[in-house]
């Protein structure tokens, strides 16, 4: 019988407060209830942190998901904060209707490979299109967790399943295909890095418009063994950073003393600013056409490609696409939205 | 030309068979709205094909001073303008009655009959002469026939005038023409015909309270008035010119006034998956949320609308039902999704359904159904069907009450979630059935973790069997309490009344109209327009009281029969279906056809002679199809 786990509430007098006066405890969930050792509680980890540093109130932001076991993770973190587990690979649309009717939230999408790729693909790409302000994470392991270690479509070819049996279908890459329809912020990352992966999540949750972050999160259950790519050792010996980022919040960035030159930067539409540290000399990732080629170049080498891979800095969302007012419409009152008796019965005159 | 004796004023029903695509639609309507301006009863019914053009497409028109809205399959004018349906057409006029058709080509001799009459005017003709260019030829001569039309019926032409200066204020060039095409008509047919025929109009003073709307664009007027913000769709037919009226609205009456930006959003969806996940998801995030859509849709939709049953999310849902399975016959009618919606989604479900009968009704039971979605925190249905959503019906005024207040249902505000000691999701705390909501946002006492996994009282995951009945008992128990705040059926009682009907829907026209012929055959029925299910009390009482009681619905497999079966305890064989579900609107004869053959000598009183007409063929071969299979013990 699985419960609902709460965590003990032990608060340690050191711990490191935000300005808002909360601890990195006041971001967690419930307790994980998955495999010891699973990536995605790594990320889980790494996205209570991000919160925290951020310094969001917790119920500003609402955390959303498909099916999975990646996406049971937000009962995980931020308890303060509404979460929507919905139904399989179909997290986008709930996504893209709470943020038409509440624009001022921040908003977090968890899926897994199986809950993106394959059933959710479609909304994936049409979330995508729509530029929901969304921060959107896919723990990928390559497999399907939750129904016992399946396929997905993320699997690369070669990869033997855990009972020898070898996957020939290409895969379906996320963050080529975000790159390809045009997605405003593209990352990959690492669950086992979680220097690299706060950054990004930080500049991800910053960045107005959707930003999906495809996480590299094994499967220790079903898919670390020695012939899959999606393990924590051929992650390890394959990693590729391209660009790692830095994250300066806006109050910070007066006082840093920062090298102007020798880093590039994007400031993000709050005035926070996202520092690149290019480990490849001529990336630019502001470039999508070069990005996409020289991801997909190197990963058809068999290299694991991390880091804020593309960024592209003022992108209109769904919102300025579709013209909304900037009051969320959940708070117009209804004497805004209902136009009375009198318009009423001139409209009917012209229906005579 | 008199066909017999009988007073056909303002009692008559006739029929333009056009190409699709050749602008014949606004002619339609203009000879509808003229009708309906004088005051007459009138009822149109466009009848046309899945397809953007060139197929056949027919436009029914019905006045009746009796105030019958219903279909008849009974026309006493057709004026064939499209060869490929031109044998049809002159097939389906009544004997005695006329057919007006363009003599330009010369009428194959084997079309012609002996018992009706024919009016050729060279149409063509007349406009090659009259108009420059191939488009504009094409659309005057529907205006031509309107003119024809008006002579011929004797259709009040100031009316018809003033109804084009409305309409092309601003185009004086087009008004010219539209005025020539009239009068040409007008003057030809007066001139070769000796107009008016019998079946002529006269201004009555019937349509004074009434507007000439459909159902659509009622059900979107209904939507604004609710109050609601987000909407979502993919196009479909019957449903989309919902979403097109409701856009139309809001760009009317949805705008900030200081910055032009809107006041709502509308999402068009990749698919009805993703529609129906965005209307739920503003409804969590606490906005007035729908989508429109027909069968297909539902068909899509069902895994999310189980979530919104299980997590207890408002949905608001209009069902613009199509005749079924599959594609069926996108742009034919039917009530085919009465099973689908009440029980739609994988394991135990159960539905509210709204049945709106007309226009009117489709506006009010709109923001009735918003009211009652908060209210209950569950998907609500509104079914219309092509027939209503999509035809012109002369319906009363709609109307606003200034005071009227939006029933948000048990939502939370900050400082209630503060006064609690913790905030449980699905904890009944004073046995309404229905528990607290919270929206997101607001306070963070009043996270919670909405799933469609299971859930306890508390919103904790469970997989514990007496948690998991405790919550879905619960919701049984809310679902089956809401039909006392449902519309309530509407019972038209006669005194000594032998049988009882009942219907929903757009078969309430001809049910009315078929019941007023049996009365004139002696038969005396008691009937009941269901208007929600679950199903209010007073429909079991009626059908305990009845018997038999004939159950009139335009679907094959007697869903609403089934329905009442399932949830009333009154015997099967008490129930008689009466089904029809050619896709065509619902006529008094479909109804007639499957309740005589039950009433044994009951039914056997002489009907009017007038409606005993040689069109009996054509409604037996309508109606063919539809015979009920069960018999009436
Ligand atoms: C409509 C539907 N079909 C199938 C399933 C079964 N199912 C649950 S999770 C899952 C795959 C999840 O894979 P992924 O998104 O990669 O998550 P992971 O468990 O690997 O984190 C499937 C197929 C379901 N829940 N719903
Ligand atoms: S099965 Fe795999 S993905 Fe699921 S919890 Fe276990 S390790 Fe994680
Ligand atoms: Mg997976």
């Amino acid at each position: 019988m699985v419960k609902h786990l709460r965590k003990p509430e032990v608060r340690h007098p050191g711990m490191r407060q935000n300005s808002l006066g909360l601890t990195r405890r006041d971001y967690e969930g419930s307790m994980s209830t998955l495999c010891a050792g699973c990536g995605h509680d790594s990320i889980t980890s790494a996205i209570t942190q991000a919160f925290f540093e951020l310094e969001i109130p917790p119920h500003r932001a609402a955390k959303l998901s498909g099916i999975g076991c990646s996406s049971k993770t937000p009962a995980y973190f931020l308890g303060e904060s509404h979460g929507f587990n919905a139904v399989h690979g179909r997290m986008p649309a709930i996504a893209s209707g709470a943020n038409a009717a509440n624009c001022d939230l921040i908003y977090l999408g968890v899926s897994g490979d199986g809950d993106s790729l394959s059933i959710g693909l479609g909304q994936l790409c049409h979330a995508i299109r729509r530029n929901v302000n969304l921060l959107y994470v896919v723990e990928n392991n390559g497999v399907y967790g939750l129904t016992k270690g399946q396929f997905s479509a993320s699997a690369d070819v070669g990869t033997k399943s855990k009972r020898g049996v070898e996957n020939r279908q290409r895969p379906i890459d996320p963050v080529l295909l975000a790159l390809s329809i045009g997605a405003s912020f593209v990352a990959r990352s690492f669950s086992g890095d979680k220097a690299q992966l706060v950054p990004i999540l930080k500049a991800a949750l910053t960045h107005k418009g959707f930003a999906i972050v495809d996480i590299i999160s094994p499967c220790v259950t079903f898919n670390d063994h020695e012939s899959s790519t999606k393990s924590y050792v051929h992650t390890r010996e394959r990693y590729h950073e391209v660009v790692g980022a830095d994250f300066v919040p806006p109050a910070e960035e007066i006082t840093a003393d920062y090298d102007a030159g020798a880093t590039e930067g994007i400031r993000m539409h709050d005035g926070s600013l996202v520092r690149f540290h290019k480990v490849e000399e001529n990336y630019d990732p502001r470039d999508r056409e070069a990005v996409y080629e020289y991801v997909s170049q190197l990963q058809n080498e068999g290299e694991v490609v991390t880091g804020l891979l593309f960024i592209e800095d003022s992108t209109d969302d769904m919102h300025d696409i579709l013209g909304t007012v900037d009051t969320p419409l959940v708070d117009l009152p209804m004497e805004r939205l209902v136009p009375g008796s009198d318009a009423l019965s001139e409209l009917m005159e012209s229906f005579r | 030309m008199a066909r017999s004796g009988l007073d056909r004023t303002n009692d008559f029903a006739f029929k333009i068979g056009t190409v699709n695509g050749t602008g014949s639609a606004s002619a339609n309507g203009l000879l509808m709205q003229a009708i309906f301006r004088m005051g007459i009863p009138v009822s149109g019914k466009n009848i046309f094909p899945s397809n953007i053009q060139g197929l056949p497409t027919w436009y029914e028109v019905r006045v009746s001073r009796d105030g019958h809205m219903a279909r008849t399959p009974r026309f006493d004018l057709t004026v064939t303008l499209n060869p490929t349906s031109v044998e049809q057409d002159i097939a389906e006029v009544v004997p005695g009655g006329y057919v007006v058709h363009d003599s330009s080509w010369p009428l194959d001799e084997s079309l012609r009959r002996e018992d009706v009459t024919f009016l050729g005017v060279p149409m063509g003709q007349m406009c090659v002469e009259a108009f420059e260019g191939a488009r504009t030829r094409i659309l005057m001569k529907n205006i031509l026939y309107v003119g024809i039309l008006a002579a011929l019926l004797d259709i009040d032409t100031e009316v018809v005038k003033g109804l084009l200066r409305e309409k092309f204020e601003r185009k004086p060039k087009l008004l010219d023409s539209n005025f020539l095409a009239v009068k040409m008509g007008y003057d030809y047919a007066k001139e070769h015909f000796e107009p008016p025929l019998p079946l002529r109009l006269e201004a009555m003073d019937e349509t004074g309270d009434c507007v000439l709307m459909d159902g659509n664009t009622a059900a979107a007027l209904g939507c604004l008035y609710a109050g609601a913000t987000v909407a979502a769709w993919y196009p479909i037919t019957p449903a989309t010119s919902l979403m097109d009226r409701f856009q139309a609205f809001c760009e009317g009456y949805r705008k900030d006034p200081e910055t032009g930006k809107n006041l709502y959003c509308i999402i068009q969806a990749e698919d009805e998956l993703a529609a129906i996940g965005m209307v739920l998801g503003a409804s969590w995030m606490g906005a007035r949320s729908f989508t429109p859509t027909s069968g297909p849709g539902i068909s899509l939709m069902s895994e999310f609308i189980g979530f919104s049953y299980y997590a207890e999310i408002p949905a608001v849902i209009f069902d613009v039902q199509r005749t079924g399975p599959s594609t069926g016959m996108p742009t034919r009618t039917q009530q085919c999704d009465l099973l689908l919606c009440a029980h739609a989604s994988h394991g135990d479900t159960k539905h509210i359904l709204l049945f709106p009968a007309d226009p009117s009704e489709c506006f009010k039971m709109a923001v009735r159904a918003f009211d009652l979605a908060d209210r209950f925190q569950t998907a609500v249905f509104v079914l219309s069907d092509l027939d209503i959503a999509m035809n012109d019906w002369a319906c009363p005024r709609m109307e606003w009450d200034d005071s009227y207040e939006h029933d948000r249902g048990r939502i939370l505000s900050s400082d209630q979630i503060d006064a609690l000691d913790a905030f449980h999701r699905y904890l009944d705390v004073d046995e309404q059935e229905v528990a607290t909501r919270t929206l997101p946002g607001v306070n963070p006492k009043g996270a919670y973790f909405t799933r469609g996994s299971g859930h306890t009282k508390f919103g904790g995951y469970t997989e514990d069997s007496d948690e998991y009945v405790e919550v879905v008992d619960r919701i049984a128990r809310k679902i089956a309490g809401s039909a006392d705040s449902l519309p309530e059926p509407i019972l038209v009682s006669r005194p000594e009344a032998q049988i009882g009907i009942v219907a929903v829907g757009s078969s309430d026209g001809a049910v009315r109209e078929a019941i007023d012929r049996l009365a004139e055959r002696g038969v005396q029925a008691d009937y009941m327009r269901i208007r929600a299910f679950p199903f209010h009390d007073s429909v079991g009482a009626f059908l305990e009281d009845h018997d038999p009681v004939f159950v009139v619905e335009q679907n094959r497999d007697a869903q609403l029969r089934s329905l009442l079966t399932l949830e009333t305890n009154v015997p099967q064989e008490r129930l008689v279906p009466v089904q029809y579900y050619g896709g065509l609107p619902l006529s008094a004869d479909h109804v007639l056809d499957g309740v005589l053959p039950h009433l044994g000598e009951l039914g056997e009183g002489g009907e009017g002679e007038e409606r005993a007409g040689g069109a009996a063929a054509k409604a037996a071969v309508d109606a063919g199809a539809a015979r009920p299979k069960v018999g009436a013990s």
